[in-house]
């Protein structure tokens, strides 16, 4: 139709509405754009320390900032700090020249204290940091711009660890009480689960957990102005509604595209798909310390029992999960290590190919001729297809003759019951933000003592393997050190500690114009959004 | 004809014919014949109803044995055979490998246990404390007719999930997977109870005055008796009415649920979850894992929502 066809009345209209269009581009030309980002799940909570997993920090890198930064190469940049290094005369000493001229949301300056108080309150028994700052003796504010961490012995890749740990105001957290992080894993609520006062680019303008929330830039922040003025992120849980979102024009970003959809959004007019690899692994874990199980049908706990976890390794059939589950978009492994992280190796990869007759004969020989019964849990919103994967694996343990119920739920609700340790089987991924093993075996290797083992839902506890651990952290002679990773490993692949599935691959999908590149730690940041139009 | 055969039945033997007979021959019955939407919805329904509840007979393959699936088959489509298994379904499978028609029956199957399950339990509640508050009157009235409006002012659904977080609080985790399907039941029940409550509650303030219930009470029978044998009787029309569009909005609750992720765990489908999985797929084009459970349950309720619909018609005096 043409314009002159229009009846008068219309024209006008159109006219008008011309000219709300044109007035619309000449707001967004002058760099406030508005990107709208919807991903599977929401963050469990803003406050900083409180939870250790991945959707949480993506979204709290944009309100609070760490002192040092990971670009996508896996290099450190700096952040907060704006040196860093060994104190020259102890070795035993982390030196950080802050970055002067900071101020905090509610316009207080950044100093040294606040880093004192932040790292302090990440060391917290409630925090689930503390587990990268088990080896800090203390921490000193020398001057206002200048922090020295006292390690209990040399800790050379310490620095690696703060890529997460968001530095607070310690003020604001007296004021309002919350010095100490949220209990997470005890269902507590404190003011700093929905409210924010950190340092990053963005301020919260609306928070409504699960819903909506919408981060403003914030005008005093030090770096150079993003294009991305404004940021309104929503969960949406369902795969398909989050495609339709996407193709209709709701959103701009989708960060988790389910794995089915990639090929049809590839096709798509105007959506652009992204693909990489995540620093990710997905992998199952049992209870294999505990005297008795809490779900079993069975005296005694069958997952103790070598033999058992050397048959639920040979029923995992990674091949078909990959072709049919991921429609290939994993990367099947032996190990739980993703390939980006120090002391990954190609043999520690490997992986067994299914063999049904011999797990079950190894079942038998372990006193199970009939198998068992026992409970699964697996979140449905956190990794991809996480409880499809599951189910698929619930099938293949069934084959032998291990009667499994699959609990499926949301992940606010699974991650508690592992650091609750209410689980005896279930499903977790694991991202590496350090790039090096230890972060593994701190986490999830180490006996749960102190700083360490606090995702050590296996009850794995293994003296030798702990001093092993604890001696990494200060090892120096890098050569050495990767040797110990290496025996360490041995160890937990020996006793199979766990049952690794596959490495994630990731996927963003966007609207035409928009650039945003895959990030192996899955945390995009907004600020390296670009646009085109 | 019937009617023919009455008459020269009663004609030439005085004996009353039997039950069975006498309920073919009621007005009921020959509006149900009569009426080709009642016909066509009764026919379906028992279809459905048949085919859940003889699954295990019918159904080609055990869906809700997981050792049994095969995950290569995931995703092939209806009336094809699988390229790697060379395996063939009626309707396709679904993600992981599982036969949809199968699955369909069982799910319906476990979908009409649920929705009759929650019906009865909420008809029995529903009568008895409408037969209390209706007879007694007075503050026990009061009392059980202002919770009853108070959960009205509630959406059903919002109820059901209320009671379904809570109950899931009070059981310890060990049981929960076990106990899911009755406490999908009790919260379905208790979110539709009120319904039933304030219609036999009306019926039986009606009734109450009637001659019948005071010669029983001048005679000095129990209360209790004379609720359940006098009064309940009478109240039943409207209650089997609403049980039967009841029974359609329990299933669609469920389904609801189901669909929500909080109903039945995923290792045993029932219709809801088979459409919140076939859901995912909608994009990707495995269009049969969504669109077969969701016909059969708009075939189930609908069905069922019209016989529902039909009855009360056909229990109505004033459309008579």
């Amino acid at each position: 139709m043409t314009f002159d066809r229009l009846p008068k009345a219309r024209r006008s209209a159109a006219l008008l509405g011309g000219a709300a269009v044109a007035l619309a581009l000449g707001a967004a030309s002058a760099g406030a754009e508005t990107i709208r980002w919807a991903r599977v799940g929401d963050a469990l909570t803003l406050d900083p320390h409180a939870q250790n997993e991945g959707p949480t920090h993506a979204l709290n890198h944009h309100i609070y900032e760490t002192l040092v930064g990971r670009a996508t190469d896996g290099t450190l940049t700096p952040r907060l700090a704006t040196e860093w290094g060994i104190h020259p005369d102890d070795d035993t000493i982390w030196v950080f020249e802050l970055r002067e001229g900071v101020t905090f949301h509610d316009g207080t300056p950044f100093e040294a204290d606040d880093v004192v108080f932040s790292l302090e309150r990440a060391m917290a028994e409630t925090s689930d940091m503390k587990g990268l700052h088990g080896a800090v003796e203390s921490v000193e504010a020398v001057d206002e711009h200048t922090v020295h961490v006292q390690m209990e012995g040399p800790a050379p890749l310490y620095v690696q660890n703060l890529t997460n740990t968001f530095i607070m105001n310690r003020e604001w957290a007296e004021e309002h009480d919350v010095e100490e992080p949220q209990d997470f894993a005890g269902g507590e609520e404190s003011y700093a689960v929905r409210n924010a006062n950190g340092t990053g680019p963005y301020t919260v303008a609306e928070r409504d957990p699960e819903v909506r929330t919408v981060l403003e830039y914030f005008g005093d922040h030090w770096a150079e102005t993003p294009e991305v003025s404004e940021i309104i992120y929503t969960p949406i849980a369902e795969d398909a509604t989050r495609v339709a979102a996407l193709l209709s024009g709701e959103v701009d970003i989708v960060q988790d595209v389910p794995v089915q959809d990639i090929q049809r959004l590839q096709e798509t007019d105007g959506i652009t798909v992204e693909t990489g690899p995540e620093n990710r692994v997905i992998f199952f874990a049992y209870d294999m310390g505990s005297d008795e199980l809490q779900t079993a049908n069975v005296e005694g706990n069958p997952f103790a029992d070598p033999l058992v976890r050397e048959a639920m390794h040979l029923a995992l059939d990674r091949d078909a999960i990959r072709q049919v589950v991921m429609r290939g978009q994993s990367l099947p492994t032996g190990v739980t290590m993703p390939p980006f992280v120090n002391g990954w190796t190609e043999e520690l990869d490997e992986y067994p190919q299914p063999d049904y007759e011999r797990a079950q004969e190894l079942l038998a020989e372990a006193g199970y001729p009939d198998g068992f019964e026992v409970t699964l849990h697996t979140p449905n919103d956190r990794y991809l297809n996480d409880e499809a994967i599951s189910q698929a694996y619930v099938g293949m343990l069934d084959r032998i003759g291990i009667d499994v119920n699959l609990v499926s739920q949301t992940r606010s609700l699974h991650f508690p019951l592992i650091q609750n340790r209410e689980t005896d089987f279930y499903l977790l991924g694991w991202g590496v933000p350090t790039f090096d093993s230890q972060y593994i075996f701190d986490f999830l290797v180490h006996s749960t003592e102190g700083a360490r083992g606090g995702w050590n839902g296996s009850r794995y506890s293994n003296p030798e393997l702990d001093q092993k651990i604890e001696a990494l952290a200060t090892e120096t002679d890098l050569e050495a050190r990767n040797e110990m990773i290496a025996e360490i490993w041995a160890q937990v692949q020996e006793d199979r500690v766990f049952l690794p599935v596959h490495n994630q691959l990731l996927a963003y999908a966007m609207r035409e114009g928009i650039s945003l590149p895959v990030h192996p730690e899955n945390q995009p940041s907004m600020t390296d959004v670009s646009f085109e139009d | 004809m019937a009617r023919t055969d009455h008459e020269t039945a009663a004609a030439s033997t005085p004996r009353p014919p039997g039950r069975l007979y006498r309920a073919w021959d009621s007005d009921l019955a020959h509006a149900f014949r009569t009426s080709p939407v009642a016909l066509v919805a009764g026919i379906v329904a028992v279809v459905i109803i048949l085919a859940a509840a003889l699954a295990p007979w019918i159904a080609p393959h055990d869906p809700f044995d997981p050792g049994s699936l095969v995950l290569m088959d995931g995703f092939t489509p209806p009336m094809t055979e699988n390229e790697f298994t060379g395996n063939f379904y009626l309707l396709g499978t679904d993600d992981q490998g599982r036969d949809v028609f199968s699955a369909i029956l069982y799910g319906a199957r476990l979908s009409l246990f649920v929705g009759f399950s929650a019906v009865l339990f909420a008809m029995v509640l529903g009568v008895t404390l409408g037969l209390i508050a209706g007879y007694r009157g007075g503050w026990v009235d009061s009392l059980l007719m202002r919770i009853a409006d108070v959960q009205l002012t509630f959406p059903s659904i919002l109820i059901a999930l209320l009671i379904f977080g809570v109950a899931r609080g009070f059981i310890p985790p060990g049981y929960r997977e076990a106990m899911a399907i009755w406490v999908l039941i009790v919260a379905i029940g208790l979110s539709d109870w009120v319904q039933y409550a304030r219609v036999v509650r009306g019926a039986t303030m009606v009734e109450k005055s009637k001659e019948y219930v005071q010669a029983a009470r001048v005679i000095g029978a129990h209360p209790a008796k004379i609720l359940a044998r006098h009064i309940l009787p009478n109240v039943m029309g409207p209650v089997l009415v609403i049980g039967t569009i009841g029974l359609a909005l329990a299933i669609i609750a469920e389904a609801t649920l189901s669909f929500l992720g909080v109903g039945v765990p995923p290792t045993q489908p029932s219709l809801g979850t088979l459409i919140r999985i076939g859901q995912g797929f909608l994009f990707s084009g495995e269009w049969w894992i969504l669109l077969f459970p969701a016909l059969a349950l708009l075939a189930l309720a609908l069905s069922v929502n019209l016989l529902g619909d039909w009855l009360r018609d056909a229990l109505n005096p004033r459309l008579r």
